[in-house]
């Protein structure tokens, strides 16, 4: 395909670096905490956020579930070392299992839902004890798809590599020298045994960035990226799938009755004052 | 005749005047020890980039009672200065604006022209449009400002050119975007395309200075430049950090390249407006 999303990783690195050093210190803090999954984003994220901070700055939080594959825990333990992260790990299996033990029935999504905000918790809470910024680990791609759990793997205080497609993650995780076990693997939420990302979406990364690429970046209609040789299907499940997601991305609407509304005519950007 | 110039490529504090003059005065102090005799600063310098509802509490005016533009007037007796900041005239329009000082005088004011209102863009919802493209004199020679936007469209600098600027003076505010497998942005890439070619069609001197640092996800990415009338490139600040960069020009290359190169002798302004005209009646 004549199109191409490789990224300069040299720009990308100092932009983002400098990004996560501006924005924790303006408003008062030097350190940051992020929920270290072992998977490529988080491990991504955790690199700058050592590399913007110092290692000493960041807390790298491990919080499985019973369930979790050993490898989760073993891959984010090889970043912790590999970077000399200081790092805590939580099980969060007591947390969450009275909530599933309510209802016979629930579903995996559910859990997988439940899970996710648990961690959330846990990041918000040991953002207090160690004073340290959440650092956001959600890439473009599962940004756009709407592949995330609402106020659980997508909260944070900000998101270095939000404007990242995953196979841009990828390269900008080479550059970093992330341990390529943890780039090879297949990505999965890891919210249940066997759960893979491409399985779930039914497509795999590298297709679906390139017509996100086309249909986001370069403004091509649905109708162009058939025309340049995507599928029609999979151009309509997934031009489908960015519109219903819309809401993920924002905060929700605020019903105006005033002269001056939050969202609307209240306009300030989050550095105001800064 | 020689301009020591110096590029003050600096990160501004959002809706903090005060601490931005701080760091204006710091920069022109800097500027003045190394023998400066003009300090270009960036696009709204003094107020920062994405005001939206901070407008209407950053605006000064340009004037020896302000308490903003007082100090900056003291300063200019020593160096010339170009500051940026939001301008409101008499009746309570906002202009994002920049203004020439020396000697302790203002010498001249430009209201930006050109609003950019798409994309990421949002000024014309905040501010007002500015309606005019003067020249000026200074003791360096007859000079222009245009402020970011304003250059992205071809007839500001030409209108300068024609007024008599042989020294254009741009500033930015510009985000960075475009992240491709290249080594510079596109939008850096695009700027000092602009710049060089403005440069090399109007035999002037084109100042390039953009700010740095971020405001939310935005990153303003710097790269202040100087390029000469044969359009070389004179001096280049770095991306993304914050820089004072000072650079020697010989405006004796005017004459030299114009005497080699007469396009501005040349130029049919005639020509430009009879087609003008005809367009313009045309469309209506």
């Amino acid at each position: 395909m004549k199109f191409d999303l490789t990224i300069n990783t040299d720009v990308a690195h100092q932009i983002l670096t400098n990004f996560i050093k501006s924005e924790v210190s303006r408003v008062g803090f030097t350190r940051a905490v992020i929920n270290l999954s072992g998977g490529l984003d988080s491990a991504l994220s955790c690199a700058l956020a050592a590399e913007a901070l110092g290692s000493e700055n960041v807390l790298a939080l491990r919080l499985p579930y019973r369930t979790s594959s050993p490898d989760s825990l073993e891959h984010a333990q090889l970043m912790i070392d590999q970077f000399h992260i200081p790092s805590i790990t939580i099980e969060i299996t007591e947390m969450v299992d009275p909530l599933f033990g309510r209802d016979p029935e629930i579903s995996k999504q559910r859990k997988g839902n439940i899970m996710a905000r648990q961690r959330m918790i846990a990041l918000y809470d040991q953002s207090e004890v160690f004073k340290g910024l959440p650092i956001g680990t959600s890439n473009k791609t599962e940004i756009l798809l709407g592949y995330t759990t609402m106020w659980g793997d997508m909260a944070s205080a900000l998101n270095p590599i939000g404007d990242l497609y995953k196979t841009q993650v990828r390269q900008l995780s080479r550059a970093m020298n992330i341990p390529a076990v943890i780039i090879d693997k297949p990505p999965s939420a890891d919210l249940w045994v066997g759960q893979t990302d491409e399985d779930e979406l039914g497509f795999t990364y590298e297709e679906v960035d390139m017509l996100l690429y086309l249909l986001v970046d370069q403004r091509y209609s649905a109708q162009e990226c058939v025309e340049e040789g995507f599928g029609q299907n999979f151009v309509n499940a997934v031009t489908a799938r960015v519109r219903r997601n819309q809401f993920k991305r924002m905060m929700p609407p605020v019903a105006k009755l005033s002269n001056r509304t939050v969202g609307y005519d209240f306009l300030y950007l989050r550095d105001w004052g800064t | 005749m020689r301009l020591n110039l110096a590029l003050a490529q600096i990160s501004t504090s959002l809706g903090d005047v005060q601490c931005n003059l701080d760091k204006h005065l710091n920069y022109i102090e800097l500027a003045r020890k190394q023998k400066a005799d003009l300090v270009v600063f960036p696009e709204l310098s003094l107020t920062g980039y994405v005001l939206q509802d901070l407008v209407a509490t950053v605006a000064h005016k340009p004037t020896e009672d302000d308490p903003i533009f007082k100090p900056l007037l003291e300063a200019s007796q020593n160096l010339d200065l170009v500051v940026g900041f939001v301008d409101e005239d008499s009746r309570h329009r906002f202009y994002i604006a920049s203004a020439y000082l020396s000697g302790g005088r203002v010498l001249h004011v430009h209201h930006k022209v050109y609003l950019p209102t798409y994309g990421l863009f949002d000024e014309g919802r905040f501010f007002a449009w500015g309606d005019s493209v003067r020249a000026f004199d200074t003791r360096f020679g007859r000079a222009g400002l245009l402020i970011c936007e304003d250059f992205w469209h071809a007839s500001p600098p030409y209108l300068l050119w024609l007024d008599g600027a042989d020294i254009m003076l741009f500033s930015s505010a510009s985000p960075g975007r475009g992240l491709t497998d290249k080594e510079k942005l596109e939008s850096a890439r695009w700027v000092e395309r602009v710049s060089k070619a403005y440069a090399s069609m109007f035999t002037s001197f084109v100042v390039h200075c953009n700010r740095v640092g971020f405001e939310d996800g935005l990153l303003f990415w710097g790269g202040a430049t100087v390029n000469d009338p044969n359009g070389e490139l004179l001096a280049q600040g770095p991306y993304f950090e914050e820089a004072l960069t000072l650079v020697e020009m010989d405006l004796n290359q005017l004459r030299r390249t114009r005497a080699r190169l007469p396009l501005l002798r040349d130029e049919r302004t005639n020509l430009v407006q009879k087609e003008l005209d005809r367009l313009l009646s045309q469309n209506m």
